[in-house]
């Protein structure tokens, strides 16, 4: 277990949804992935499957066809996961936020970490804020842990004999 | 003997690795192959035309901007000049040339991005990344002139915003003919790969009368054999510079591929161009007048022809404004394309189109 959180910090994936944004945030963050800024040396792979990803990052506000998806996104992937929002629509809505078909920015719909302002913020800053969530997630695995070797605790005192079947439960 | 085939219904998207962008397309298959397609729309739809209505024509610049990132600087053009012949108003020429010198700088790096995306699109990464590595080159250049990567926001109405130096036309000058150089390498891989044009040649086939009937617009159409380019009406500064428009009459993705090659040639001949010949003086004037009427302004993005139709009523916000954008044209042609070509043939010719799809949905 220990060996699987030092090496899922060093290697976090990373999944890139385009919630409503106007490309202009997207084209940063693939340039954040390409050799001049090179967010794999981070050890970051993006990948289309959320199933694989530890970190979400979504560029673009909420409207409301485009917050199924996202949720549902979220949903997938396995905890625990980090969010970041790229761009001032994903921080607050942005210039879009007057728009009849726009919720708001990230936060209304999911839990957001790590927010990017600018529009559209260069990708020096995007690649601080994939560091960052690696740290959190690293963070967050450990609360996890924490967590979970206190219930296991707690199982035990109540019933010493329960060897394995306590720790399944 | 049985027809053991079935048809199965795939969505494709919204959320997918080759997509850039959310846009769902429902595929009807038979075994492997296509036999229908049929877009669903509306993940990216932000009602950008109705906040134009809401804002004074200055700040509709920025809200137009925002239609797209990749051809920022063209929106907001296409909408000045509609908004400079509305009120009647001459714009300066040194004008006239930045705005084309930076359009052509954003059809540089829009071609690059796609040539990247396409190699994507077959699985070639270090083609897409070298592609990648060159674009840096022109955004460094828009960051040194306009203080933005991406979204530059120089237009404004009756002329730019900023001025550009004399040392920096030298080095945009120099840094264009370094990425002509650097072209030839990537230009060799996109034409004579084995892989490359076996993903590609004969794939997604459009003949001229269909590219013609369906409407289709800018490198689509042209691939087609149909030589039409709104940039020939010399908006700007292109009726004083020396360009063709670049033509193939294949109609695959192939020659898809080859006239944005041609066109990439051609933008960074036209940077050079433009900066030898830019005349001095005023970088912008003021509106001559309130805008009254109506009136259509069309120009040659990276994707094809924009259409933005405006209609002003005398004040300072207008009562209409409405996008026609070049993917928006180009989808039939894309419906078209698709059926009786394998799955797996599907991502090069969505991408062979160049889907813009923020801009689409606006
Ligand atoms: S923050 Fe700016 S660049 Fe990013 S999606 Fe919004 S409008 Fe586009």
């Amino acid at each position: 277990m220990k060996l699987i959180q030092k090496a899922a910090g060093k290697s976090p994936w990373i999944i890139h949804y385009d919630c409503n944004s106007c490309n202009g945030c997207d084209i940063e963050i693939l340039a954040s992935l390409t050799p001049i800024y090179d967010a794999e040396r981070f050890g970051v792979v993006n990948v289309g499957n959320p199933k694989h990803a530890d970190i979400l990052i979504v560029s673009g506000s909420v409207n409301y066809r485009s917050r199924r998806v996202l949720e549902n996104i979220w949903r997938e992937m396995p905890g625990p996961k980090v969010v970041i929002a790229v761009g001032a629509c994903a921080c607050t809505g942005g210039i879009f936020s007057d728009c009849y078909n726009i919720i708001g920015g990230v936060d209304k719909v999911l839990p957001v970490d790590i927010y990017v302002p600018g529009c559209a913020p260069k990708p020096e800053a995007i690649l601080d804020a994939v560091v960052r969530a690696t740290e959190k997630l690293v963070h967050k695995r450990e609360e996890l842990a924490a967590r979970q070797a206190e219930h296991v605790a707690k199982l035990r005192a109540k019933d010493p004999k329960g060897g394995r079947n306590a720790e399944k439960q | 003997m049985e027809d053991n085939s079935f048809n199965s219904l795939i969505p494709f998207g919204p959320q997918h690795p080759v997509l850039p962008e959310p846009i769902q397309i429902k595929l009807v298959l038979e075994d492997e192959k296509i036999i229908s397609a049929e877009p669903a729309i509306g993940y990216v739809h932000r009602g950008l035309e109705k906040l134009a209505e809401k804002k004074d024509i200055h700040q509709s610049i920025y809200v137009v901007e925002r239609i797209c990132g990749i051809c920022s600087f063209m929106h907001a053009l296409c909408y000045c000049q509609g908004l400079e012949e509305l009120t009647g108003t001459e714009v300066p020429p040194r004008a006239r040339y930045l705005r084309t010198i930076w359009g052509e700088l954003h059809r540089t790096h829009s071609h690059l991005l796609w040539l990247g995306l396409m190699a994507d699109s077959y699985g070639f990464e270090s083609l897409f990344y070298q592609c990648w590595r060159i674009r840096e080159k022109v955004l460094d250049i828009m960051e040194a002139t306009a203080g933005s990567r991406v979204i530059i926001s120089a237009n404004i109405l009756g002329g730019v915003r900023r001025d550009i130096g004399p040392d920096m036309l030298g080095h945009i000058q120099k840094t264009a003919k370094e990425i002509a150089d650097s072209l030839r390498d990537i230009e060799k891989v996109f034409l004579n790969d084995y892989t490359v044009c076996h993903r590609t040649q004969g794939i997604g086939i459009l003949t001229k009368e269909e590219a013609y009937e369906l409407g289709a617009v800018g490198p689509v159409l042209r691939a087609s054999g149909v030589p039409q380019d709104v940039r020939s009406l010399g908006y700007a500064a292109y009726g004083e510079l020396d360009f063709e428009p670049a033509t193939e009459t294949a109609g695959d993705s192939y020659a898809r591929t080859k006239v944005r090659l041609k066109e990439l040639r051609n933008a960074l001949s036209l940077i050079i161009q433009a900066a030898e010949k830019i005349p001095e003086g005023e970088i912008s004037v003021k509106l001559a007048r309130k805008p009254e009427g109506e009136t259509v302004s069309r120009l040659e993005q990276p994707r094809g022809e924009c259409l933005y139709y405006i209609k002003a009523n005398g004040t300072d916000v207008l009562s209409r404004v409405r996008v026609r954008t070049p993917t928006f044209a180009n989808i039939p042609a894309l419906l078209k394309m698709l059926p009786g070509h394998q799955l797996s043939a599907l991502p090069v010719i969505l991408l062979s189109i160049d889907p813009c799809i923020s801009c689409t949905e606006r």
